[in-house]
């Protein structure tokens, strides 16, 4: 097998939270590569810091030290606003409790990261028809969040993450606030986000069942990762 | 513009009540703003259309209204051998020599007493002044105590409808004629023959002379002339300038009530929009997280909250003015304290008005969204999207 491309590499990262005049250590020292294409799982208790690791890839937290590199680049180099530039170009976002924008309908959610892009409204809607398509809900595109179940929210928020093209996506606890067989479509998708788009996804996760699609499943005990 | 203004504006939509209050107090000091425009501008308005643009009105240096003036019996004659006066149809030059005094009247009704301006007129008088029109009975003969009174005046006061008779500077006049004079003063004042006043009260002087230019380009050529000449002591303005003038002081001072006003209400109304813009900040905590995450830049999410806080304010403008455009069918009678004349006038909303009065609800809701807007751009993403 040829070498693989690197998706994500974390050199030496730590990361502590001040909580009152105490020094809190979250992550100590993480090192680990993703190859491009990939499916990972991240597991542990609670509070191990999992979100927080995710936190930092995807370049809406800050390390105390160490490298984070995704595809060429080396993110911890970027001040606030060319990370958020950075973001909207290479990052998707799937969130436990979908954090859809309330006021705005399925279509004009999914449509939100494409008005940071030069695309004509034309395009735009070329594009989100698109997505639409991909996660089954074509019918549901003028309904709002409240008007939706929440399988149903969390695959219009894939459609958001997936509409720039970025290369990784980023979930935490994608399939937590979710029934079964809801779930299970969510999980699927995911699947055919990595198989047949050839995303990187990185995502944390409880659930065993979620983490079975997965194709390397890393455990996080104290803000230490484990061997795999 | 990266988050489009529909997101603000849905968001308000979303909470309708509390942005239907906020509006409502925005609206109310911008009603009050706008009213107060108007009124003054109402005031001068109808104060510059008592004056025709091509006549000229002389009175004494320094005074500031007809009551006070005095012009001198020689003064006037060298006044009216002026070239630039234009000749009127019976071959004489359009000028009229007027005098006027202040009376006390008891009004219909109540007997309370009132000013009445009494106004001594010459045969240019009503020429000279196209929107006072005779509307009952006829013009006083010269050299008779017959006397016409304004319509204001007859309605208002005792004695002065056709055939009854006044007394004052000790004689009986006879009201043989009652005028119209529009929106204007004149209204409010009683005319008779300026040399039988005189005579009456007593007065050797002249108060003010009124006059045509055939040609208006001349009058600043004039003006200089007359205030120059050591035989006069006088000073020339053309008539809408001269009225413009008299309610300078009540205009003023009806601005500076007004300003004043709108002020301290606007304090209330700029805290209510913070409130408001405060709780929307805090109630979209994850929202905010979640655009940022997405890309969205800080300045982003802080222009999506001014624009919110804009449209606010914007609402709050439109409905104070369309509250206010009403306010353009009531007239108001008053009395203008520097001429002691009665004095009608209506609100009258001019684009001025329009601009400032959205413009100042504009700052309003600047003022009130700035910080909240600031408060949501500072957020560190990773604390707002826990804060869900
Ligand atoms: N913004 C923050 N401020 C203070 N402490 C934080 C912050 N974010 C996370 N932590 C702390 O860091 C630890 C790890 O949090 P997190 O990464 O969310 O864990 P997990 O996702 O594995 O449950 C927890 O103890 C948590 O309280
Ligand atoms: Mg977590």
């Amino acid at each position: 097998m040829s070498e693989r491309e690197i998706a994500v590499r974390m050199s030496g990262v730590c990361k502590s939270y001040q909580r009152g005049s105490q020094n809190v250590p979250v992550l100590e020292d993480i090192n680990f590569e993703i190859a491009s294409g990939e499916f990972l799982a991240l597991m542990g208790p609670s509070g191990s810091g999992k979100s927080t690791l995710l936190n930092l890839l995807a370049g809406i937290d800050k390390a105390d030290s160490g490298i984070i590199t995704v595809g060429n680049c080396n993110i911890t180099s970027l001040d606030d606003s060319e990370l958020a530039d950075w973001r909207a170009a290479n990052v998707g976002f799937i969130f436990q409790f979908y954090n859809l924008i309330p006021v705005l309908t399925a279509f004009e959610n999914i449509e939100l990261p494409l008005l940071l892009t030069g695309l004509t409204r034309r395009e735009r809607r070329e594009h989100v028809l698109a997505a639409l398509e991909v996660v089954s809900l074509t019918d549901r595109m003028d309904h709002r969040p409240s008007q939706l179940s929440g399988g149903q929210q969390q695959r219009v928020a894939i459609a958001r993450a997936i509409i720039t093209d970025p290369a990784i996506l980023v979930a935490d606890e994608p399939t937590g606030d979710l029934d079964r067989v809801s779930a299970g479509e969510i999980m699927d998708l995911m699947d055919h986000m990595v198989s047949d788009f050839g995303k990187t996804i990185i995502m944390v996760t409880h659930d065993p069942r979620a983490a079975e699609k997965a194709h390397v499943v890393r455990h996080l005990e104290k803000g230490i990762l484990m061997e795999s | 513009m990266k988050i489009p203004i529909s997101y603000s504006l849905r968001n308000l939509w979303t909470r309708r009540m509390t942005t239907l209050m906020t509006v409502a107090g925005m609206a109310l000091v911008v009603f009050v703003f706008a009213a107060t425009l108007m009124l003054t501008d109402g005031l001068q308005k109808t104060l510059v259309e008592t004056g025709s643009p091509d006549n000229v009105v002389v009175i004494r240096k320094g005074s500031q209204s007809e009551v006070q003036s005095g012009i001198e019996r020689l003064q006037a004659s060298i006044i009216t051998g002026q070239p630039e006066i234009a000749i009127g149809s019976d071959g004489s030059r359009m000028i009229a020599r007027e005098m006027v005094v202040l009376i006390n009247l008891p009004k219909r009704g109540s007997n309370k007493p009132a000013n009445v301006v009494i106004r001594g007129i010459d045969s240019h008088s009503l020429a000279l002044r196209p929107q006072v029109k005779l509307i009952e009975g006829r013009m006083p003969r010269a050299g008779s105590a017959e006397i016409i009174a304004g319509s204001s005046v007859a309605r208002r006061f005792q004695g002065t409808g056709i055939g009854e008779h006044l007394r004052f500077g000790m004689r009986e006049w006879t009201v043989v004629g009652i005028f119209e004079a529009g929106t204007t003063g004149f209204n409010s004042e009683v005319w008779g023959d300026a040399d039988q006043l005189m005579q009456a009260f007593r007065r050797p002087v002249y108060s003010s002379l009124l006059f045509r230019l055939s040609d208006v380009g001349s009058f600043s050529k004039l003006k200089e002339r007359l205030e120059g000449d050591p035989r006069l002591t006088v000073e020339a303005k053309l008539e809408p300038r001269f009225y413009l003038d008299q309610s300078e002081v009540m205009a003023k001072f009806l601005r500076i009530l007004g300003i004043t006003l709108t002020l301290i209400f606007s304090l209330g109304a700029i805290i209510g929009a913070m409130i408001t813009m405060y709780a929307a900040v805090a109630n979209r905590v994850s929202e905010i997280g979640t655009l940022r995450a997405i890309g969205f830049q800080r300045s982003s999410i802080m222009i999506a909250f001014l624009s919110e806080a804009l449209l606010l304010g914007l609402l709050g403008g439109i409905t104070g003015l369309a509250a206010a455009s009403f306010m353009q069918l009531i007239t108001i009678s008053t009395m203008n304290w520097q001429t002691f004349s009665e004095l009608a006038f209506s609100f009258s909303l001019t684009p001025a008005t329009i601009i400032q009065s959205l413009g100042f609800s504009l700052v309003m809701g600047f003022t009130g969204g700035f910080i909240p807007a600031v408060r949501a751009s500072r957020m560190s993403i990773v604390d707002a999207l826990r804060g869900s």
